[in-house]
């Protein structure tokens, strides 16, 4: 393999145990394909970064090698172990992670939690076990810390809880972690913890062990990881030594190269109108927001980075808190159908219709008639494939329950349309008739303000702003929005 | 650091209101100040002190028990019945008891059901098991059980006593031992615990037997009060102990539970019927009286979490 000759001169020993090789990873979502093939082989003592744009696999590679996923295909060995399976072998073997998200019960102290993780902590006085290994480890990786280890995780601040949860992991009670995981560390901490974190990295590498490492930032992959790999459509495109990478070639390599897919370039009379909706900087960081009608605002950037609490911001500035009332000027095509979307008891009928009673009513009663014309229409308009509007939500295949609950919004008369990277999981078909919907509507003087995930979806908008950390960092205009540009703007260069 | 740990500040309105509650009903009955005073006042908040251990087991894997009430009347005319004519079947019938609890764990779990469904259902189930015991009142209580709840140790009530016992033995089990550490985990990160390989199921069956093997108890610590048992005798346990482990400062989910504070509890709610009747209200109020200190004390506590936040937030 590539990632071996690369390294062979740079180790000492002669024969390189692989911590873990994956080859020919394969894994599907029903008909997403998360990932399509992928080989990642890690050494012991080498440091790897990961980089990927959203969907590119990341997680999916990360759950596969920690043992919480089995693959539809392909072999992953621990040690040039292929026999075992699970999360129980691949902690046999010190595979060990850290999530982005919390991954730490936060009704138990710190000690507490060291007490799930390692299983191995027993006997009388693991309490007193548990807390000297913690304290000495929070000492050594982020020295001058404050963290009081007996404390309960929820009173800790996000940036404290994240220290545990790493010190946690790098702890060695029982068996020694041979590879580390880190998704995100550095997410909450600020640049002087993420330096120590580093450091320690580059110090726990250098004795023998392997770490992956998984960041936005891509001044500390460069500056931290041996090896970098660059995941793309569920595949590994790249892998060489990180002297051979440079910021702009690293997002040279994550974005694709495929067609300039040829935007519709809609009327330009409306940049001077006046704003409808406008936001200031979130938090006193970054950009404002603005949207003006009939627009197609595209909000991008790595998932998670603040773009959904942006689209629940606007929301609310539309809508009363106490009283809903008639909420005619907004509204939202939400992105988790079975959490905030569908209603899964109901008929199609009535989940297309539930936004609209208000102007299907009479003197407070639903006017049947009228309910079902509304769902004669856009059974016709965007094509749900059902033989009759009265089946349940649920008959429907995911891209149809999600052409439903577009429809639900088109259906209403707000005038602005939110959407919560409503396409996740829906099929290509599907997606490109909703695009045809949504490009009548906006030019029908529609507002679209909408989150996405994929880059070609974020290519149909007029606009787009780029979020990073929970602010907007750039805002990219008609020709400008292009994959290269979002990624420069999304990942972080040198700037920690 | 000085600032008291959260755990702290969340005994401490369960335990001042016990405080202020006793106080009131000296100051209104002076007589009560004496050990066989403090005995009657207490010797029924035994029962009801382990059947809030039970319930706050279960809501520590975040789920809750509708059905606490009818199973403590079921062990109660076990106890009464079997335990006391033929002390093995008896054994066994609580046994399989616990088991059956133990399988509720697991179906909840693994059937992904509401607990609150399921509960409820078994609250029928273990209804007209006790009433096809014993169609109406009687029984007899064993002996031991009967000595044990009518003994009289120097200096401290039983009632005292006992509650303290318990209070000790759950706060080892479930706030300081490993196995109390993994089920409040489950309750707090399900996802944590599966992540670092523990077997949830089992966790969550164990959970559900311990917190049959309280419920067990308590039937057999009421029968030794009551001396004979209903097939009704506990129904009232199930609101009872849920509102005991709230009032404890114990939370419906996350895994945030107290025994202490749960024991205090079930002290507070039985002290406040006696108040109340101190007060001489009529029982067509009591109820409602009750309520109105269960209201007051949770709304202290919710002043008290937002004291904290604003607190954290500085």
């Amino acid at each position: 393999m590539i990632a071996v000759k690369d390294n062979a001169s740079m180790r000492q020993d002669a024969e390189p145990q692989a911590v873990v090789s994956a080859r020919g990873i394969k894994v599907h979502f029903g008909a997403v394909k998360a990932l399509d093939g992928a080989d990642v082989t890690i050494l012991a003592g080498e440091c790897i970064g990961l980089v990927g744009h959203n969907g590119a696999g990341k997680s999916t590679i990360v759950n596969v090698i920690n043992g919480g996923l089995s693959p539809h295909e392909g072999i992953i060995a621990y040690e040039g172990d292929d026999k075992v399976h699970g999360i129980n072998a691949a902690r046999a073997h010190g595979i060990r992670c850290v999530f982005q998200e919390l991954s730490l019960a936060p009704n138990l102290t710190v000690v507490e939690n060291m007490r799930v993780v390692h299983r191995s902590l027993a006997g009388w006085n693991w309490r007193r076990q548990a807390a000297a290994i913690i304290r000495a480890k929070l000492d050594e990786i982020f020295t001058g810390h404050k963290i009081d280890v007996m404390r309960t995780v929820g009173e800790l601040s996000i940036a404290e809880r994240q220290m545990v949860e790493i010190a946690i992991t790098f702890c060695a009670v029982g068996e020694e972690p041979k590879l580390v995981i880190l998704d995100e560390p550095t997410s909450s901490l600020d640049a002087g913890l993420a330096a120590q974190l580093m450091a320690y990295v580059r110090a726990f590498v250098q004795t023998g062990g392997a770490v992956m490492l998984i960041s936005h930032i891509l001044g500390e992959i460069l500056s931290t990881a041996s090896r970098i790999l660059v995941m793309k459509d569920g595949r590994v495109v790249a892998d060489r030594v990180a002297q051979d990478f440079t910021v702009h070639s690293l997002v040279q390599a994550m974005g694709s190269v495929v067609k300039e897919q040829d935007r519709k370039v809609r009327n330009e009379e409306r940049v001077a109108a006046s704003p409808i909706l406008a936001l200031p900087a979130r938090g006193g960081k970054g950009l404002a927001f603005a949207v003006r009608k009939g627009e197609m605002i595209g909000l991008a950037g790595l998932a998670g980075h603040g773009q959904t609490e942006m689209l629940l911001d606007l929301h609310r500035s539309l809508s009363s808190n106490w009283l809903p009332g008639r909420q005619d000027k907004i509204t939202f095509v939400a992105g988790d159908r079975s959490l905030n979307g569908t209603f899964p008891l109901w008929s199609i009928l009535k989940n297309l219709s539930i936004a609209s009673l208000g102007e299907l009513s009479q003197k407070y009663l639903v006017n049947r008639q009228r309910e079902e014309g509304l769902g004669a229409d856009w059974k016709g308009r965007i094509e749900i494939r059902t033989p009759a509007m009265e089946n349940g939500i649920l008959s429907l295949s995911g891209g149809n329950q999600q052409k439903v609950l577009f429809a639900r919004a088109l259906a209403t008369t707000s005038p602005i349309v939110l959407m919560d990277d409503p396409m996740r999981g829906v099929d290509i078909g599907t997606k490109q008739e909703v695009y045809r919907i949504l490009n009548h509507e906006a030019a029908a003087g529609r507002t679209f303000i909408w989150y996405s995930t994929e880059m070609d979806e974020i290519r149909l908008c007029d606009r787009a702003y780029v979020f990073r950390n929970g602010a907007i960092v750039a805002e990219l205009v008609g020709d400008q929005i292009t994959e290269e540009n979002v990624l420069a703007a999304s990942f972080a260069g040198e700037d920690a | 650091m000085n600032r008291p740990s959260s755990a702290t500040l969340r005994l401490l309105i369960p335990a001042l209101s016990l405080a202020v509650l006793l106080i009131a009903v000296f100051y209104l009955q002076p007589r009560a100040m004496s050990y066989i005073g403090l005995n009657l006042l207490f010797n029924l908040a035994v029962p009801i002190a382990l059947a809030t251990i039970a319930q706050m087991l279960i809501i520590s894997v975040n789920d809750l028990d509708l059905s606490m009430g009818t199973f403590v009347s079921f062990t109660a005319c076990v106890a009464a019945t079997y335990l006391q004519s033929s002390p093995l079947i008896g054994i066994l019938i609580l046994a399989a008891a616990i088991a059956v609890y133990a399988v509720i764990g697991i179906i909840i779990y693994i059937r992904d059901l509401p607990s609150i469904v399921v509960t409820l259902g078994m609250s029928f189930v273990w209804g007209g098991l006790a009433v096809l015991l014993l169609p109406a009142p009687g029984g007899t209580a064993p002996d031991w059980a009967r000595w044990l709840m009518t003994s009289k140790p120097p200096l401290v009530p039983i009632a005292i006593v006992a509650s303290v016992v318990i209070a000790l033995i759950s706060h080892l089990i479930v706030m300081r031992s490993s196995f109390g550490v993994l089920i409040r985990g489950v309750g707090g990160n399900q996802r944590s615990l599966q992540r670092a390989g523990w077997s949830v199921v089992s966790l969550r069956a164990a959970a559900y037997a311990l917190a049959g093997l309280f419920a067990v108890l308590a039937g057999v610590a009421l029968v030794g009060l009551t001396t004979s048992a209903d097939a009704n005798i506990a129904l009232r346990y199930t609101l009872l102990s849920i509102a005991g482990v709230i009032l404890g400062g114990g939370e419906f989910t996350g895994g945030r539970v107290s025994p202490v504070g749960a024991v205090i509890g079930a002290l507070t709610l039985t002290l406040a019927g006696s108040f109340l009747s101190f007060l001489r209200i009529s029982p067509d109020w009591q109820i409602g009286a009750q309520g109105a200190i269960l209201v007051i004390v949770l709304a202290l506590r919710l002043l008290l979490n937002r004291v904290e936040k604003r607190e954290k937030q500085l």
